[in-house]
C-alpha cells in the first residue's frame, strides 16, 4: 500500500504538460455517511454543508465538500482538516437516529486534473460523456476508470478532482500520465 | 456500448453495473410449510424466458443501488427500468 510519501514521489516525477496537469492533493478528512431521512438534515447541518438530495451533485461550504454517492449515501470530504472533531460533531447531531458514519480518511488519495484536455485524459479509461451539459460542473459520481472505481468530480470546466483508493493511485495516476502523452 | 438507465443517476455505460438474476421473486413468508418441490422452485428454478424478462440489476460502480430492469432477452434491449420494489410496468412479453 502506497503510503503518502511515496504517492508524493510518483506525482513529483510526472512530466508537466500544460493541456492535462496532474497533481496528487493533500491529506483531507473523508467521511462515508449513510442515513435515512431523519439523519440527513441533523448531519448536513453539523457538518456545515447541507448534503445534496438531488442525484450526482455535491454541495460546497469554504473548503468542505459533500458528495452524492447514493441516495442514502454521501461522502463527506475536509481538506486538511481532523476527521475525528467531525465525526464527534456529527454523531451528535444523529445521536439516536440509525446511520452509518465511517471515517475512511486514508482509505482513498485525491487528484486534480486540470487543463484543456483533462476531459479527453479521463475519457481514455472512464467511458462517462464529459461533455458539459452531459457532466457539468457542480457534478460528482463513482464510477470507473480503466480498472479503477473512482468518484469523479468536476469543478470547472476544465478543472476535475478524483477520489480513488489508495492501493490503487499508483495505477490511476500511471494511467492518466500514459492517457496524456501525445500533448508532451 | 450498451447504455443503462439507472433510475437514479439516469444514463450510464454497462460496465458500471451488475446481473442481479430474475426480478419479483418474493421468499416465502412460511418456509418451512413448503414442500421440498416448492422450495426448490424458488430457490433454483427461473423463467429464463426468449423475450422479456424483469431482472434485477446493480449500479455498483455508480450509486450502488440495486433496481428493476425489463430486458429483452433475444435482442439484449432494455425496455425500461424502474426503482426497486415499484410494480413490473405493463409492458407486452413478446420478442421486439
Amino acid at each position: 500500500m502506497p503510503d503518502n510519501a511515496a504517492l508524493q514521489r510518483l506525482s513529483e516525477g510526472l512530466r508537466p504538460i500544460e493541456a492535462v496537469r496532474l497533481s496528487l492533493l493533500g491529506p483531507a478528512a473523508r467521511l462515508a455517511f449513510r442515513s435515512r431521512e431523519a439523519g440527513i438534515g441533523p448531519a448536513g447541518e453539523a457538518f456545515g454543508v447541507a448534503l445534496p438530495r438531488e442525484a450526482n451533485r455535491f454541495g460546497q461550504s469554504g473548503s468542505r465538500f459533500a458528495f452524492w454517492l447514493g441516495p442514502d449515501e454521501w461522502l463527506l470530504l475536509a481538506p486538511g482538516e481532523d476527521a475525528a472533531p467531525l465525526a464527534a460533531a456529527i454523531e451528535a447531531a444523529t445521536l439516536g437516529v440509525p446511520h452509518a458514519l465511517v471515517d475512511v480518511s486514508s482509505r482513498s488519495v485525491g487528484i486534480e486534473i486540470a487543463g484543456r484536455e483533462a476531459a479527453f485524459a479521463l475519457n481514455q479509461g472512464c467511458p462517462l460523456d464529459l461533455s458539459l451539459a452531459a457532466f457539468p460542473i457542480g457534478m460528482c459520481t463513482r464510477t470507473l476508470l480503466g480498472k479503477a472505481e473512482i468518484v469523479l468530480v468536476r469543478l470547472g470546466p476544465e478543472l476535475f478532482h478524483l477520489d480513488v483508493w489508495r492501493s490503487f493511485a499508483p495505477y490511476v495516476i500511471g494511467y492518466l500520465d500514459e492517457a496524456r502523452r501525445e500533448f508532451a | 456500448m450498451l447504455i443503462i438507465n439507472c433510475p437514479w443517476c439516469g444514463a450510464r455505460p454497462e460496465i458500471e453495473f451488475r446481473y442481479g438474476g430474475e426480478a419479483h421473486i418474493a421468499r416465502p413468508a412460511d418456509p418451512s410449510a413448503l414442500s421440498d418441490q416448492e422450495w426448490a422452485d424458488f430457490l433454483y428454478n427461473r423463467t429464463n424466458p426468449k423475450g422479456r424478462h424483469a431482472e434485477r440489476w446493480r449500479h455498483i460502480h455508480g450509486c450502488g443501488r440495486y433496481f428493476n430492469a425489463v430486458r429483452d432477452t433475444v435482442s439484449d434491449f432494455f425496455v425500461a427500468t424502474y426503482k426497486a420494489g415499484e410494480p413490473r410496468p405493463d409492458i407486452a412479453g413478446e420478442t421486439k
